[in-house]
C-alpha cells in the first residue's frame, strides 16, 4: 500500500493531530479511499467540528416539536395530524465560483432533504447577500443566482414565495445564498435516517454518478484565493427535472410499506449518506461499488464515494418490497439498484471488483469526529471618522427607497413562480412572511427568512437576538403564531479568533431571545470559511421562521383602505445608531437599538391576540426593522398605490428620531374603525400612537412634505431597473 | 364508458396536474381522471385537458418531447374527431408542438421567467371556451419562460381572420398595447383555438384564479365550460 504523504493530508485539508487520530482509530494508516472518506466526513460542512460545543447550547425542544436538529430537517406539529418539515441551507462556495448552478443545487439540495422525510415540499424561500453593487462581479452573480433559483424551483414546481436581497462590500469575493424549504406531511407519514435490520438491502435510486463535486464538502470548509475560480469543476450540475421525477417517485413509494430508512446524498454523497444511516441504526453497511450506477467510466472508488451528483437517494427497504420499489422507480422513468446491504459488523466494507478496498468503523468515524473549543477574542471596534452628511426627512426618505437595499426586488421574485400549486395567499413582498395555505384547509403557515448583518457585526449577540426577533414579530404581523425556527449561521474563518468570537456570540443571542421566546431551533446548518484572501464577511446568521394561522381570516399582509387609521404600536426610543438614516449619512459606527426581550413578547402577544379576535377590523399590519417607522409607512403607500396622511402626535419631540429610529418590538397595525384596539391596548398597558389616515393620492406628512404616490413608486423601481439593464 | 370524467393527461414533469384537478372538480363539478403518459388509450374524452408544467423537464425545446407521447397520439386522434381539448401553458406548448394549434411560442423577449398577475381582453366571446365568461376582461396569472407567441403573416392572417385568437394581454382596462404586453407576444396574443374551435390553447392559468384570496376569474372559466358536458 502507498504510504499517504503530507502533501495529501494537506490537500485533504486535515489536520495533522487530525490525521493521527484516524490512524488510531484504524490501528494502521488509511488508504487513499480511507482518507478521502476522513476528510469530507470531517471537514467543517460535515461535522461542525468548529461549532458543534456552542450549537448544544441552543434550544431544541417545545411542545410542537417532532424532531429537532440531527435529521435531515426539523419538523413540527400544527395540529390535525398535520406536520411541517422545514431547514435552510447554505450553497455559497459554489454560488460565488458558479453562480447558476450553484444556487439551482442549493435550491435541490433543500427540497431533497425535506421530501426524504416524507413531506411534500409546498415552499420554497431564500436569503441572498451580494457584494456592493459597483463591484465588477455583482451583477453577473446576482443574475445567475435569482435564474439559478427560479429555474430549479419553478421546474420542480414549488413555489418561491419569499425571501431577501441584501448588497453590501463584505460579500464582495463571498456571496451568500441560503436557500430554505418547507414541506407537509402526515405525522405518521415521516420517514427518518436510521438503518435497520440485517440482510436488509441498500437501493440507490436517481441520476448516475459522475466526477462532479468531489471534495465539494471540502470546498465549502476553506477560504477563498485568488485561484478558487479553478475549483469549478467541484460545482455539481442541477437537473431539476430529475428531481421532479425523484419526489413524485418517492412519495408514491413512501405510501407502501417498503422503506425504512431514507437520506438523500448531498454533501458528501455515497459516504455521508450511508455512514449517517448506518451510524444511527449502530449497524454496518456493505458496499459493492462495481453496481454503483455511474455515468462517467473508469470511476475509481475514491471518486465514486466522494462524488456530489445532484438528484440522488439511497434507501434501505424491506426485502419483501425490493420488487415493488423498483418497479414503481420504473414507472418514472428511474432504475433503483440494490448496491449493498446491512450488517451488524459496525464497520463499513467497501468492496470493487471483487477486492476490498475500505474498511473503516463506522460510529467512531461518524460520532468521533473532532470537536473544537477554539480561542476567541473580542475584536477591536474601529471607530472611523467620516465625512457625515445631513438630509431632510424627506431627501432621506427618497435616498432610502432608491437605494440598492430597498428598491424594488420585482426583477428578482417575478423570475419565481409564486402561484404554482394554488395555496400562496401572500408573497414576502405582500405580507411580512410568506403565507401559505395547508392544502385543502382553513389553516395556513407563515414562513419568513431575517438577518441583519449591520447589527451583528457591531455586536454579534445582540444582532443575532435581533435576527430572531424580527422574524418572530414578522410571523405575528402576519397572523401567525410563531413556532420555531431554523438556522443558517455564515461567518469567516473560525481558526481566527475574532471569527470564532463572533461566531459564540451569535449563538448566544440565537439562544437568548428563542428562550424568553418560547421559539426553538428545530434544525440549521453552518456555514463558515466566507473568507477571500483572508478578508472575511459580516457575521450573517439568517433565521428562518415557521408560524401557525389557525385560520385564513386571520392571515394578514400590507392591505390597507381608503379611511383606514394607522397606528404604531411600541415605543419609539430614538434609537439612530447603525440605523438606514445613519448609513446613508455615512455615520457607519455604533451600536445597535436595544432588545428588550420580556416587552417583545408583550408587543407580539397583544398583536396576536388583537388580530385573532378582531380580524375582521384589522386591514393589514407591518412589523418595524430596518428604516423604521417611516420606511415602513412608505411600504405601505408603494404596495397599496394609495396614499397616507401622517399627522405627527403632539408629544414627539424629535421628529427626526421618530420617523428613523429602529427600535425594536414595534408595529404599525391598520385598522378600519380604532376602538377596540385603543381599548385593547389601554387594558394591556401597550404603547399606542395614531400615526395615519389612509387618504388621497400621496404620502404627505403634515406641515412637512408631500410625495405623489406615483413619483414614489418610480424613485422605487429605478435603481432595480437600470442595474439589470446596463 | 362511465360519462362525465374529464381526462388529464400527465407527463413526467408536469406540475399543474394537481391544481387542475382541483378546479375542475370545484368549478365544473365533475370528476377527474390522471392519464398517464404512456397510455395509448384514453377512455374518458368528454373533454381532455393537458396541464402545465415542465414535461420532459422542457428539454431540447419546451412541449417538444411530450408530443412523441402514446397518450399524445391518441389526443391527436380524438381532437379531430370534435372532442373539447384545452392545454394551459405547458400544454399550449405541447400543443403548437403537435401542429394541433397554429405558431409557435418562443423565449419571453426579456429572455426570463415570469410569474406575474396578467389581464385578458376576451377577444371572442362565442367560441366555445369563453362565451360564457361574462366579462370582457378576466385576471388570471401568467408563470413561463416560454410565451411569446409568434406566427407567419399568413398564420396570423388566418388566426385574426378566422377569430381564432381568444384571449389578448391587455390592462386593467383592456387597453392593448406593448406596455400591457408581458412576453413580446404577437399581436398580444395570449389564448387561440384551431380552426375548428375545439381546441383552445393559452398561456395564463385559470386554474390559479379560484381562490377566495385570488381574484377568482378563474371560477368563471370553469364554470363557464359546463355547458359542453
Amino acid at each position: 500500500m502507498k504510504k499517504i504523504s503530507q502533501k495529501t493530508i494537506k490537500e485533504h485539508g486535515l489536520s495533522k493531530n487530525e490525521y493521527s487520530l484516524i490512524n488510531n482509530i484504524l490501528k494502521r494508516e488509511p488508504n487513499i479511499l480511507e482518507l478521502g472518506i476522513f476528510s469530507v466526513m470531517w471537514s467543517e460542512h460535515c461535522s461542525y467540528k468548529s461549532t458543534k460545543k456552542w450549537l448544544k447550547t441552543l434550544p431544541t425542544s417545545g411542545k410542537s416539536v417532532i424532531c429537532g436538529p440531527g435529521e435531515n430537517a426539523g419538523i413540527i406539529d400544527i395540529g390535525d395530524e398535520d406536520a411541517i418539515v422545514f431547514k435552510m441551507e447554505s450553497h455559497n462556495h459554489p454560488s460565488f465560483i458558479e453562480p447558476y448552478q450553484g444556487a439551482a443545487t442549493g435550491v435541490g439540495g433543500i427540497m431533497r432533504d425535506i421530501f426524504t422525510m416524507g413531506a411534500r415540499p409546498i415552499a420554497n424561500l431564500n436569503s441572498l447577500r451580494f457584494g456592493a453593487p459597483k463591484h465588477p462581479k455583482t451583477k453577473n452573480l446576482l443574475s445567475g443566482v435569482v435564474k439559478g433559483i427560479g429555474d430549479y424551483g419553478n421546474c420542480v414546481g414549488i413555489p418561491t414565495v419569499g425571501g431577501e436581497c441584501f448588497f453590501h462590500e463584505s460579500y464582495n469575493n463571498n456571496i451568500l445564498v441560503n436557500a430554505m424549504c418547507v414541506g407537509l406531511v402526515k405525522k405518521n407519514k415521516i420517514f427518518y435516517s436510521t438503518a435497520k435490520g440485517i440482510g436488509n438491502p441498500i437501493i440507490y435510486v436517481g441520476s448516475k454518478t459522475g466526477r462532479d463535486g468531489i471534495h465539494g464538502a471540502t470546498m465549502a470548509s476553506a477560504e477563498f484565493d485568488d485561484q478558487s475560480e479553478s475549483s469549478r469543476p467541484q460545482v455539481q450540475v442541477g437537473d431539476p427535472f430529475m428531481e421532479k421525477l425523484l419526489l413524485e417517485s418517492c412519495l408514491e413509494l413512501m405510501k407502501e410499506d417498503a422503506i425504512i430508512a431514507i437520506q438523500d446524498m448531498g454533501a458528501a454523497g455515497l459516504t455521508s449518506s450511508s455512514f449517517e444511516m448506518a451510524s444511527k441504526g449502530s449497524c454496518g453497511v456493505k458496499l459493492y461499488l462495481d453496481l454503483v450506477p455511474c455515468r462517467e467510466e473508469n470511476m475509481s472508488p475514491y471518486e465514486m464515494m466522494l462524488s456530489e451528483t445532484q438528484e440522488r437517494m439511497l434507501m434501505i427497504v424491506k426485502p419483501t418490497k425490493k420488487k415493488l420499489t423498483i418497479d414503481i422507480f420504473r414507472k418514472w422513468g428511474l432504475e433503483a439498484v440494490e448496491i449493498g446491504e446491512i450488517t451488524n459488523t459496525g464497520n463499513m466494507e467497501i468492496f470493487f471488483k471483487k477486492n476490498l478496498v475500505g474498511k473503516l468503523p463506522i460510529k467512531p468515524l461518524a460520532e468521533s469526529s473532532p470537536e473544537y473549543d477554539r480561542p476567541s477574542k473580542k475584536p477591536k471596534t474601529i471607530k472611523k471618522k467620516g465625512n457625515y452628511k445631513n438630509f431632510s426627512i424627506k431627501d432621506a426618505l427618497v435616498k432610502i427607497i432608491s437605494s440598492p437595499n430597498h428598491s424594488s426586488k420585482k426583477w428578482i421574485f417575478n423570475q419565481y413562480d409564486r402561484s404554482v400549486m394554488c395555496d400562496t395567499i401572500f408573497s414576502s413582498e405582500e405580507s411580512d412572511a410568506a403565507v401559505v395555505r395547508v392544502h385543502n384547509s382553513n389553516k395556513a403557515i407563515a414562513i419568513t427568512c431575517d438577518c441583519n448583518p449591520i447589527f451583528c457585526n457591531s455586536n454579534p449577540k445582540l444582532g443575532a437576538a435581533i435576527g430572531v426577533a424580527e422574524s418572530w414579530r414578522n410571523l405575528i404581523s402576519s397572523g401567525a403564531e410563531p413556532i420555531a425556527i431554523t438556522d443558517n449561521l455564515n461567518f469567516g474563518n473560525p481558526e481566527k479568533e475574532e471569527i470564532m468570537y463572533q461566531i459564540k456570540e451569535a449563538i448566544e443571542g440565537i439562544k437568548m431571545a428563542c428562550e424568553v421566546l418560547k421559539y426553538p431551533v428545530v434544525s440549521g446548518n453552518v456555514s463558515l470559511y466566507n473568507e477571500t484572501n483572508k478578508k472575511s464577511i459580516i457575521p450573517t446568521p439568517v433565521i428562518g421562521g415557521v408560524g401557525l394561522i389557525k385560520k385564513l381570516s386571520h392571515a394578514k399582509g400590507f392591505k390597507m383602505n381608503f379611511g383606514d387609521k394607522i397606528f404604531l404600536v411600541g415605543e419609539s426610543l430614538g434609537h439612530l445608531e447603525l440605523s438606514e438614516l445613519n448609513r446613508i449619512c455615512n455615520k457607519n459606527t455604533g451600536k445597535p437599538p436595544p432588545l428588550d426581550l420580556k416587552k417583545e413578547l408583550k408587543n407580539g402577544l397583544f398583536i396576536k391576540n388583537f388580530i385573532k379576535k378582531h380580524h375582521s377590523v384589522v386591514s393589514g399590519c407591518h412589523d418595524l426593522s430596518d428604516g423604521g417607522l417611516i420606511l415602513a409607512l412608505a411600504e405601505l403607500v408603494l404596495k397599496n398605490k394609495k396614499g397616507i396622511k401622517v399627522k405627527i402626535p403632539k408629544n414627539v419631540k424629535k421628529i427626526k428620531e421618530w420617523f428613523f429610529c429602529e427600535d425594536q418590538s414595534r408595529y404599525i397595525i391598520i385598522v378600519k374603525n380604532e376602538k377596540e384596539l385603543i381599548s385593547s391596548a389601554k387594558i394591556n398597558e401597550i404603547n399606542l400612537q395614531e400615526v395615519a389616515i389612509v387618504d388621497g393620492n400621496s404620502f404627505s406628512i403634515i406641515n412637512q412634505f408631500e410625495i405623489s404616490v406615483k413619483k414614489l413608486i418610480s424613485y422605487n423601481n429605478t435603481w432595480f431597473k437600470r442595474f439589470v439593464q446596463i | 364508458m362511465p360519462k362525465r370524467i374529464i381526462s388529464i393527461i400527465v407527463f413526467p414533469g408536469s406540475n399543474c396536474d394537481r391544481d387542475l384537478a382541483i378546479a375542475i372538480q370545484n368549478h365544473l363539478n365533475v370528476k377527474t381522471q390522471y392519464v398517464w403518459h404512456d397510455n395509448s388509450k384514453i377512455d374518458n374524452y368528454e373533454m381532455i385537458f393537458i396541464p402545465g408544467g415542465f414535461s420532459f423537464g422542457d428539454y431540447l425545446r419546451a412541449g417538444v418531447l411530450a408530443t412523441k407521447s402514446p397518450a399524445l397520439g391518441e389526443v391527436i386522434r380524438l381532437a379531430k374527431k370534435g372532442v373539447p381539448i384545452i392545454g394551459i401553458c405547458n400544454g399550449f406548448q405541447i400543443l403548437t408542438e403537435c401542429n394541433l394549434l397554429d405558431g409557435t411560442l418562443m423565449n419571453n423577449k426579456n429572455q426570463l421567467f415570469i410569474c406575474d398577475k396578467s389581464y385578458l381582453k376576451i377577444e371572442n366571446n362565442k367560441s366555445i371556451f369563453s362565451k360564457n365568461l361574462k366579462k370582457s376582461v378576466v385576471q388570471f396569472p401568467i408563470a413561463h419562460a416560454q410565451g411569446n407567441f409568434f406566427a407567419s403573416n399568413d398564420s396570423l392572417k388566418e388566426l385574426e381572420d378566422n377569430n381564432q385568437i381568444i384571449f389578448r394581454y391587455c390592462s386593467k382596462q383592456g387597453v392593448i398595447n406593448e406596455k400591457n404586453n408581458p412576453n413580446g407576444s404577437l399581436n398580444n396574443i395570449a389564448g387561440i383555438t384551431n380552426k375548428q374551435k375545439n381546441i383552445l390553447g393559452m398561456m395564463p392559468h385559470p386554474e390559479r384564479a379560484i381562490n377566495k384570496f385570488d381574484d377568482q376569474d378563474g371560477v368563471l372559466f370553469f364554470n363557464g365550460l359546463k355547458e359542453l358536458l
